[in-house]
């Protein structure tokens, strides 16, 4: 590793995998953790003053459902006291109007909340939950009451992607200053729903059509940010703007991944925060290094003009379509890969009737 | 857009902050990162919810000692911008 080694700027912390909602496109792993196996308060307390030392300026929250852990207002008022910017991402399944308040109090930065559809019936098949809607509904207006900034997420598939518009009315009703439309990734558990899950190029295209007249339209208003689904694009997403380059994760029982997913790369072996510094693993785990900088590239990536905008794209998707991590990811056109990739596109996108979703339980 | 009358505001959930790992001043915000130079520091620490545009122009006018003018298409080029990614918002 030749190249400089810049300190990372986000962590994505995963306090939990316990959720009580059971999305068909969750990607977390298919085997999840236990509660036994979570990171204590203090341990968490003492990666976040790592991480700020480290150069961390945005921690994420996440999980699982951060709000299953009775100790998520220690939590963050441990990431404020570290002096990290906080980011609840969150369900608000297990949300009250006293922990919101509370969580306030602690010093909390920022709300997203994630949205599975813009009516109950919808949104509570997804998730798999009933009621949830509702509740979640019922948080979003404590939110804005309160005050706190919020994003709403709303993961998009083939079962939702046609409410878009109606999905930006309600971003708008609820007083959110930003919305992310997620087109689902598929990771983890998402890829047994794959084929329930990918919606059709002809989803796509009218979704790309509402997404460029309303960025205009709503500007000053709500920030749009808009994650497309990459089987439709044509170049890789700069997945985690190139690893162990921007980001890094930290798993409920503190294993420390470069991305998300990962784990997902079976010859790669990561480190804990209970055993190493964040600093050390950051700089020098092996895991980091795998495919950090450009020397790891293919031929292909390597001499491609777009190398330093998409750094060959998802190690993970590279992992999980062609069986081999170091690969360019499959979504590239110049990718010998992209063949398996159209082939499944194929076959998923033209089924008149999906598959029924398969839930976690 | 932003004009000279509007009092531009740092909303809640966005602020500035003293990078010290990276020796440089950023704003931060939900999802957003944004290193500051020199200017841009100065030009957001007088976002106190009471200057206009106008008013933060002129400070900085006197301050570095240059014209208004010249300073205040600067200044609204810099809030609008921020604007248009949420990071700041005006009354």
């Amino acid at each position: 590793m030749s190249a400089r080694i810049d300190p990372p700027l986000a962590m994505l912390a995963e306090l939990t995998h316990r959720c009580p909602l059971a999305c068909p496109y969750c990607s977390n792993p298919t085997e999840l953790l236990g509660k036994s196996a979570e990171l204590s308060t203090e341990t968490w307390a003492d990666v976040f003053a790592q991480a700020a030392a480290l150069g961390v300026l945005q921690l994420h929250l996440s999980g699982g459902e951060p709000a299953s852990r009775s100790d998520l207002t220690e939590i963050a008022a441990a990431a404020h006291k570290a002096g990290l910017y906080t980011n609840l991402i969150t369900s608000g399944i297990g949300l009250t109007e006293k922990r919101l308040y509370a969580l306030e109090e602690a010093g909390l930065d920022h709300i997203q909340l994630s949205l599975q559809g813009v009516a109950a019936a919808m949104a509570d098949r997804i998730g798999g939950y009933k009621g949830g809607y509702d509740r979640k509904m019922h948080v979003a207006e404590i939110i804005g009451k309160i005050g706190i900034p919020l994003t709403l997420n709303a993961v998009m598939h083939r079962e939702n992607l046609d409410d878009l518009p109606a999905t930006l009315e309600m971003a708008q009703r609820l007083g959110a200053r930003r919305i992310e439309i997620a087109c689902v990734q598929f990771q983890g558990w998402a890829l047994t729903n794959r084929s329930a899950l990918q919606p059709t190029p002809e989803q796509v295209n009218r979704a790309k059509k509402t997404v460029a007249e309303a960025i205009p339209r709503l500007k000053g208003k709500l920030v749009i940010d808009f994650v497309p689904p990459d089987y439709f694009s044509d170049f890789p997403k700069a997945c985690m703007n190139g690893w162990g380059s921007t980001g890094v994760n930290v798993a409920p029982d503190g294993t420390v991944l470069p991305c998300h997913a990962a784990a997902t790369i079976p010859h790669l072996s990561f480190e804990n925060v209970r055993d190493r510094s964040l600093e050390m693993i950051w700089y020098h785990s092996e895991a980091f290094n795998a495919y950090r900088g450009t020397d790891w590239m293919p031929s292909l990536c390597q001499t491609c003009e777009r190398r330093d905008i998409d750094f060959g794209g998802c190690r993970c998707q590279a992992m999980a379509i062609l069986g081999e991590a170091g690969a360019p990811d499959p979504v590239c056109r110049k990718s010998p890969g992209r063949a398996v990739l159209d082939e499944l596109l194929e076959t998923e996108s033209s089924q008149i009737e999906p598959p029924q979703f398969v839930y976690r339980r | 857009m932003i004009n000279v009358e509007d009092i531009a505001f740092l909303p809640r959930g966005v602020r500035t902050h003293k990078d010290h790992v990276r020796a440089a001043d950023v704003l931060l915000g939900p999802e957003r990162v944004l290193m500051l130079d020199q200017i841009g520091l100065e030009i957001l620490s007088r976002l106190d919810g009471v200057a206009s545009v106008a008013e933060i122009s002129e400070d900085l006018a006197k301050t570095f000692a240059a014209s208004r003018d010249v300073i205040e298409p600067d200044v609204i080029e810099f809030l609008a911008d921020l604007r248009d990614k949420g990071l700041v918002h005006v009354r």
